[in-house]
């Protein structure tokens, strides 16, 4: 972890050697920039512009930690170099992304993009295309939407269409001949997806129907099958002001945590049997259900009107053990690996914030230009991330 | 809470004198076009992009909204239109500021 590079901040005059497992970005969507932070001072570092629109911007780490690649909203795909604190090299290659995911090797970054509808292959070294997979579906070749596109051992992306109500898998092996697996009628309008953090599950959440589409990538021959079907119970959704988002912090033990679509609830499945087993009731819908690393609690906030709130869920307990008013549009939520503090973003308020987990006691308050994503370069070792 | 129920309540009540003639910006106060704006690009921007580009909503660009009948556009702000992503949006807007909000993203959001 220790880089034996220049940090080259302005103010430094010294050059100094120091990791990235204590450094995260901080994506300022508006101005188009990302704030450089750390989680042991827990303060900024310095900030990187240039970035375009980064509107729902997401980004996953290289390998070693120290490059991470963003994709924006326009379609760019930039390396940021975390260390010398710039953006390295940037390609416009779609029209409109919507987020990506790096190989388990590490070599390969491939980004789902919504316009021209697909997944395309880039080597994370040099930022060259090796494959592009159209997302083509049904008789007349029109093209989804790529959603929830996560990484899974093998080289493997897994990724859902939305328009399509597929899931599939591209095995990347020989990054320019991609192998697709493609799964259909796997539900109504998938619009997220996360791999386990063991790399064994993925799940596509479903907005056009209550449910939710899992795929065993230990046994890809089984099959997709629907868990936590029809958890409405047959009435009428609430409108949904904000897509929710899944990744691999949905785990939490031996539970996947799960935003209800139209419902003020936090569903439980058990992996064990993929069976609901409980809910939450929470303050609104929910958009981020962020479990602790430890897996005790998880974090949860709230789709607009409901955006100025997070509550806190103990899941021995299953029941919200504290409620927090954090600031205006809380966006983001992030913990460090070690589960020491949560880091959350307030976009009204330009603020972020970061608390200790345990006791809810404000550790640091650091200001950001209508902050959104925030993201930690620890994600670099995590599968799904 | 309360803030949003006086907002609502001022809201309702510039929507009853500006319904009638016109939705021009003048029926709405400064601070509540800044409010609506703030709520077109971030809350709306969240599934049509911050630059109303497109996203997993289509794009809310003057290229494509010009030539659409802006009475339709209206209620599917207001209504939402089922069997997609879009939700209804009259428990925040009303019928006045959503004709305002759609004769701005007609001709183009102003620049920040």
């Amino acid at each position: 972890m220790i880089v034996a590079t220049a940090l080259l901040l302005a103010g430094c005059a010294q050059p100094m050697l120091r990791g990235t497992g204590d450094l995260g970005l901080v994506v300022e969507r508006a101005a188009g920039r990302l704030k450089l932070v750390e989680t042991t001072g827990r303060t900024a570092l310095a900030t990187i512009g240039g970035l375009g629109d980064l509107s729902h911007a997401s980004m996953v780490f290289s390998r070693d930690g120290r490059h991470a690649y963003v994709f924006g909203r326009d379609g760019a795909l930039s390396r940021v170099d975390l260390l010398s604190a710039r953006v390295e090299r940037r390609i416009v290659q779609a029209g409109n992304a919507i987020g990506g995911a790096i190989s388990q090797d590490g070599r390969l970054v491939a980004v789902a993009n919504y316009d021209p509808g697909g997944v395309r292959v880039y080597d994370a070294q040099t930022l060259e295309l090796l494959a592009d997979i159209a997302s083509e579906y049904g008789e007349g070749g029109q093209r989804a939407k790529v959603v929830g596109i996560a990484d899974a051992p093998g080289n493997r992306f897994v990724f859902s269409l939305f328009e399509a109500g597929e899931i599939w898998v591209a095995d990347l092996g020989d990054p320019r001949r991609p192998r697709l697996t493609k799964y259909r009628d796997i539900g109504r309008q998938p619009y997220d997806g996360l791999v386990t953090r063991d790399g064994r599950y993925y799940i596509a959440g479903l907005y056009g129907e209550d449910g939710a589409a899992l795929l065993d990538l230990w046994h890809p021959e089984r099959g997709v099958r629907r868990i936590l079907d029809g958890y409405g119970r047959g009435e009428a959704p609430l409108p949904v002001y904000k897509m929710p988002h899944l990744r691999g912090w949905a785990q939490a033990g031996q539970l996947v945590l799960l935003p209800a679509i139209g419902r003020a609830e936090v569903l439980l499945a058990d992996t064990a049997t993929w069976r609901e087993a409980g809910r939450i009731a929470v303050h609104g819908q929910p958009v981020f259900v962020i479990a602790e690393p430890g897996g005790r609690r998880a974090w949860v906030n709230f789709a607009f009107p409901d955006n100025d709130t997070v509550q806190v869920l103990d899941l021995e307990r299953r029941a919200v053990v504290k409620t927090l008013r954090p600031g205006r549009a809380v966006l983001h939520m992030e913990f460090t690996a070690r589960g020491d503090q949560v880091w959350v973003s307030a976009r009204d308020d330009d603020q972020v914030i970061v608390y200790d987990p345990r006791t809810f006691a404000e550790l640091a308050r650091l200001s950001a230009d209508k902050p959104s994503g925030i993201f930690l370069a620890s994600r670099a070792f995590v599968t799904g991330f | 809470m309360e803030c949003r129920a006086r907002t609502a309540v001022v809201a309702a009540a510039l929507g009853v004198l500006a319904a009638p003639t016109f939705a021009g910006e003048s029926a709405l106060a400064p601070s509540r076009r800044a409010e609506i704006l703030h709520l077109v690009r971030q809350e709306c921007g969240s599934c049509h992009g911050l630059r109303m580009k497109g996203g997993l909503g289509p794009p809310l660009v003057p290229e494509v909204l010009a030539a659409k009948d802006s009475e339709n556009l209206r209620h599917v702000v207001l209504h939402g239109r089922p069997g997609t992503a879009m939700p209804p949006w009259m428990r925040f807007l009303t019928e006045a500021e959503a004709r305002w909000v759609i004769e701005m993203l007609q001709k183009g959001l102003p620049s920040e």
